[in-house]
Order: C-alpha cells, then structure tokens, then sequence
C-alpha cells in the first residue's frame, strides 16, 4: 500500500485537533453532570456551559441568549428554516433561496412546498454567485424567510453576505445562512454581517461531529422544533450534549485565532495548487469563483472521464478527496451545484473537489500534482470519447471564458 | 505509455474497505477490485485503437459525455464457428463499468469464446454474479456493457448481410403527453429510482399525463423484478 496519506475532503469532515479531544475528554468521565440539577455535579457543568455559550457568543459578536447550541448543521438549518416557517403559518409564506444550496436546506424547503409555502429558488452565475440584486427583485409582501449560504461546500464560491443582509433588513425579511464552511476562514461578525440566523456546525472546524449551533438575533422568534425538558431557553430540549459543545466552542476559538495566518498559507498553497492542474492538464477547467473563493477549496472538472474512477485511483495513492459526479451520489444525478452554475453536463460529471485543511503541506499539494497527470491520461486512454475544448467553448461561450481565465 | 496496470494496486482488498464520500462503504469485492486496478482487453495506446477499429468485425457504441455513461465495444467474430474470438472495449464511465466491462470481456472470450446466441445470453445479472456483487446502486453501470455489445452485434449483422438477425428494442411511448418510453423508465430504474415518486422525479413521468399512472408502476414493478429480483 502507498505510504502516502493525503486528506483533501475537509470540507466533508475535519480530524479533530488533539487540545479539542483534551477539552471533549474532560467532560465525558470526570466532568459529567448535568447542567439541569441542583447539586454540585450538576453546578460545575452549568457554569462550564454558560463559560462556553459566552465564549462563543464573544466570536460571533453575539450575547450568549442568542446561541442555541443543536445536534450539528443540518439540525440548525431545520431549526431555522421549519421554526420561522411555522411561526410566520397562515400569515406568510414565501421563502427565497439559492439552487446551490447544501440539501439540508434545499429538501427542508421542498418539505415546506409540500406544507403550502412557497419557495423561490434562485439563480447563480457561472461562478456561483448570488446577485444581491435578484434577491431583492424577489421579494415579496409575503416573503417571510431569505436562506442563502455563506461559502459553497463544493465550489467554495463566497457569498456578499453582508449585502445580501442589508438588503433583508431594509425589507423586513429575515435573513438565514448557513455558514457551516466558513467557520475557520470567514468572519463570524453577525452584527457585520447583518443576519438573523446563523448555523455553524463542530465537524469542519476540526471539532466533533454531531454539535452545531444557531445563533438567533434577539427579536426572531422560532418555533421549537423538539419539545421536552426545555433546555436552551426552551428552543431546543434534550440534556445538552456537554462533551460536545465544550469541544465546539473551543475548536471554534483555536480555528477563528489562527485565521490570520492560516488563510494566507491556504490561499497560496489553493493557488498553486489550481494553477498546478490547469497549467498541466490539457482540457480541465476550475469550478467556482477565482477570488472569491473559499482558502482551502480546489474544484476542478476534467473532460472525457467520470469523476469516480478518478477518486478509486486517487484514493488507491493515498490521496482522499471527493467527486461531483453521478456515480457517487445516491441519486445518480451529477451534482446540482456545479449543474446549477450552468457548467456543461460533460464536465459536471468529471468534477473533483479537494478541500485543504490545517494538515495540509506543500509537499501534499506537490504530490497531488505529480501524480494526478498520470491517472487523467490513463483514464482519457481507455475513454471512446475525446472531445475538443473549441466545440465546448463555441457552445458555451461565457461559461467557457470564465472557466478558461480563472487564475491564469 | 497509457498502461492502466502501471498504477500501484493495494495489496490488500478486503470487500468494502473503499470509502465513498459520503461515508458508505463502496463494498467493492477483490474480484471488482483486480479488474478495476488492472483492467482487460483495453488499448494500450491510441494508435492501436485506432488501428484495431479497421480490422473489428463489428462496433457498438452507447452513451454520451452528457449523460454520464459511455461504453464502446470492439468485436471479432470468428465467421466459422460464430464464436467471439477477441473484444476490445474504451468506457466513460465510474469503476463499476470499467470493472463490469472488464469482467464482461473475459466472460465472452474465455475458452475459447461463446458463440454469438451465448454471448447475447450472457444477462448483466451474470456479470454482477461473476465480479461477486456489485452495489445496487450502481448496477446499472454494468447494463453498458451488455447494451454496447449487442450494438457491436448488429453491426457484425449488418457488415456482413445478415440484416434479419438484428434485434432492435422498440422503444413504446408511455407518458403520451411528454413522450416518455418504457426505455426511459427502465433508465431510470437502473439509476436507483424504485418509486414511483423516485422515477417520476428523474423522467417527470405522469406529471401531465396521469393516466400512465398504473401502467408506469407495473413497469417499475417488472424492471425491479428483472434486474434487482425484488417483488
């Protein structure tokens, strides 16, 4: 076997940092008890978590009632999406969002469809942006919810948060997103940002899976989603996975301390790493926005071969990353990110995404470039098709030009 | 060099040690695996391609970039016996189809080749059984295969007179108002939809023309029995 182990699907899950796992072990055995009771086991635990919410509360520029820690990012997206749809029931009932968003929020809306809401999906461009001028276009008297993400988890495209919040606030919307991948790059400023709701979750900050949480601004009010016990201010019940957000918010911390040095480093071993694939690759394109792109997102598309031989051969090499393409998805179908930017199905099937992370060396972005030739050439060798990059660039012109002067 | 063969195969391949990226397990078999790393009648430059397509006895050819699939199959045909003495095959396709192709070649020429009706016997069922299971999901990977070598057949007919022996599936309209065949839903079975809600969402099937209704579930019912053996 290879002695190689390259990890680039961070943007699916992180390796937990080991002072994260100190700070997780430290409430699961000695630390154990219960926020909820009265004694002293139970105390210590109480004033663990207010020490945390708080914490967390200071990166967002939030107060500590404003933080519902939840059962991770998707919990977050269906605490948001479905709590206000049920609070704004019978009064209003358009919701506006993006085609490129994560399925957690894509099916809670066709869900939401189905219950009598109605949904306006947005268009992105070529590179996966939203314009802030269609959302307001879109709005109507009944719009009672706009959900649009913060950073793409496939193409890594940012979105104009900020603008897109003002453009809310000055019409009375509330404005969600989900900033899941943007949690160790982005500024998590709510206040600057302009939103109402926020959903970040522990497994792409190098935290534990399974903990998220959902700011919600003072003043949006959300109906709870799991009834019980009436924990987190009676907006999500259920004795408080203490291990876990303890871990969160420390992991939050570290990743949002080393911001500073960490998006550059990033930045320029993504560039190196996108140039590397262009310069050498004959009939290869890059997926997403060529600046305003996540600092650990590579996405690229090769032509005349599908995308899953080329994980197995990857992965075969040590080098672990993810596919667009419809063989790995459940559904058979490519994926609707890179179909919803408009890229030609003859790419979308061809997309791999490599997502760096705090592990990631120069060294692994080297050997990614050397051996990632081979495998495209020996694929291209046994493909029928060899199709010519003109014929695609005369068909789709601007996709093309876009695609083509990314980064060059 | 274009050798597939020159990669570096792991030494070990437990069944379901890959890792897909959402989390499940491939549970490719060592069987799929072997044909996957080192793959069977398959070119070993261009040149020989294109070298080898003069001489074939017939070309099937099925699929396209767009849709994610695309085989082609090479063919000689012993003229005496009727026996399939040599394949070549080029795929677009996931480890599956090259696999299952893989596979599907050796199965049609070991032993000195099955004759023409054998071969055209050979179900892609047999071909799942052969590599030791393949995921449900990704069965229709291997239907390719099968598909591009009786394309490869017909035009061994067609090349050499014998025209009456052509077998063309005719499509039948279902859907009347968006002109959806029995293919199309048979398609779209083989890509996992297994509900009507599922089939419905990839063909929009009986969204207009509801009357197909129980005629497109009977077929969902009779494709699931054919390829999958579900009631």
């Amino acid at each position: 076997m290879t002695e190689h182990n390259v990890y680039m699907d961070n943007s699916a899950t992180t390796r937990m940092l080991p002072e994260v796992k100190t700070e997780m072990d430290k409430y699961l055995c000695d630390l154990y008890g219960n926020p909820g009771s009265f004694h002293s086991i139970g105390l210590v635990i109480k004033e663990a978590l207010k020490d945390a919410r708080q914490r967390t509360a200071t990166l967002l520029n939030a107060r500590p009632n404003e933080i519902i820690f939840t059962g991770g990012g998707t919990e977050s997206i269906n605490m948001a999406i479905k709590g206000l749809a049920y609070k704004y029931e019978g009064k209003k009932k358009h919701i506006i969002t993006t085609t490129m968003e994560h399925h957690a929020v894509l099916e809670t809306c066709e869900y939401l469809e189905t219950k009598g809401f109605e949904v306006t999906y947005l268009k992105v461009d070529h590179h996966g942006m939203v314009d802030p001028q269609a959302v307001k276009e879109a709005i109507r008297e009944d719009t009672f919810l706009v959900s649009i993400m913060y950073a793409n988890n496939e193409v890594g495209t940012v979105q104009p948060i900020a603008e897109i919040g003002a453009i809310c606030k000055e019409k009375g919307v509330k404005f969600h997103t989900d900033a899941c991948q943007a949690s160790g790059y982005l500024s998590l400023d709510t206040t600057a940002l302009n939103v109402d709701l926020f959903t970040l979750n522990g497994s792409k900050v190098y935290g534990p899976k399974g903990v998220g949480l959902l700011y919600v601004k003072t003043g949006t009010v959300l109906e709870p989603l799991i009834h019980g016990g009436g924990q987190e201010n009676n907006r999500r019940s259920g004795t408080e996975n203490i291990p876990g957000i303890m871990a969160f918010a420390k992991a939050l911390e570290i990743a949002q301390a080393h911001k500073a040095e960490e998006v550059p480093r990033l930045s320029a071993l993504r560039d190196k790493f996108i140039k590397g694939v262009l310069n050498t690759i004959p009939k290869t394109i890059l997926n997403g926005h060529p600046t305003e792109r996540l600092p650990n997102n590579v996405n690229v598309s090769f032509l005349d071969i599908e995308g899953e031989a080329i994980l197995l051969y990857l992965d075969a090499q040590g080098v672990y990353a993810s596919s667009g393409s419809a063989c790995t998805s459940k559904t058979l179908d490519p994926s609707h990110v890179i179909l919803a930017m408009g890229v030609p199905y003859e790419f979308a099937h061809g997309s791999i995404r490599f997502s760096l992370g705090n592990e990631t060396t120069e060294a692994d972005v080297d050997y990614v470039l050397s051996i990632l030739p081979k495998i495209i050439e020996n694929l291209r060798a046994i493909s029928p098709f060899n199709l010519d990059m003109k014929d695609i660039e005369a068909k789709h012109p601007h996709i093309m030009q876009q695609a083509g002067g990314a980064l060059q | 060099m274009s050798e597939l063969t020159v990669l570096n195969t792991p030494e070990t391949t437990t069944q379901g040690d890959g890792v897909s990226h959402d989390g499940k397990s491939w549970f490719y078999t060592d069987v799929v695996k072997e044909h996957f790393f080192s793959p069977q009648n398959i070119f070993k430059t261009n040149d020989e391609a294109v070298a080898y397509e003069k001489t074939a006895d017939g070309i099937g050819l099925v699929g396209s970039p767009a849709c994610g699939d695309g085989m082609k199959m090479f063919i000689k045909i012993d003229k005496e016996t009727e026996k399939v003495s040599d394949i070549k095959w080029q795929t677009y396709g996931c480890g599956t189809a090259i696999a299952s192709t893989s596979a599907y070649s050796v199965m049609l020429t070991e032993n000195g080749g099955k004759t023409i009706d054998e071969a055209l016997a050979v179900k892609p069922k047999d071909i799942a059984d052969y590599l030791g299971g393949i995921p449900a999901r990704k069965f229709h990977c291997s239907v390719l295969a099968d598909k591009a070598f009786n394309e490869a057949i017909n035009d061994y007919f067609r090349k050499t007179g014998q025209e009456q022996r052509i077998k063309v599936g005719s499509a039948k309209v279902i859907d009347k108002i968006l002109k959806i065949t029995d293919h199309d839903i048979e398609h779209a079975v083989l890509e996992g939809a297994h509900t009507f809600e599922a089939v419905q969402k990839k063909t929009k099937v009986g969204v207009h023309d509801k009357e197909c209704i129980p005629v497109v579930n009977k077929l969902i019912e009779q494709y699931k029995e054919k390829y999958f053996g579900e009631d």
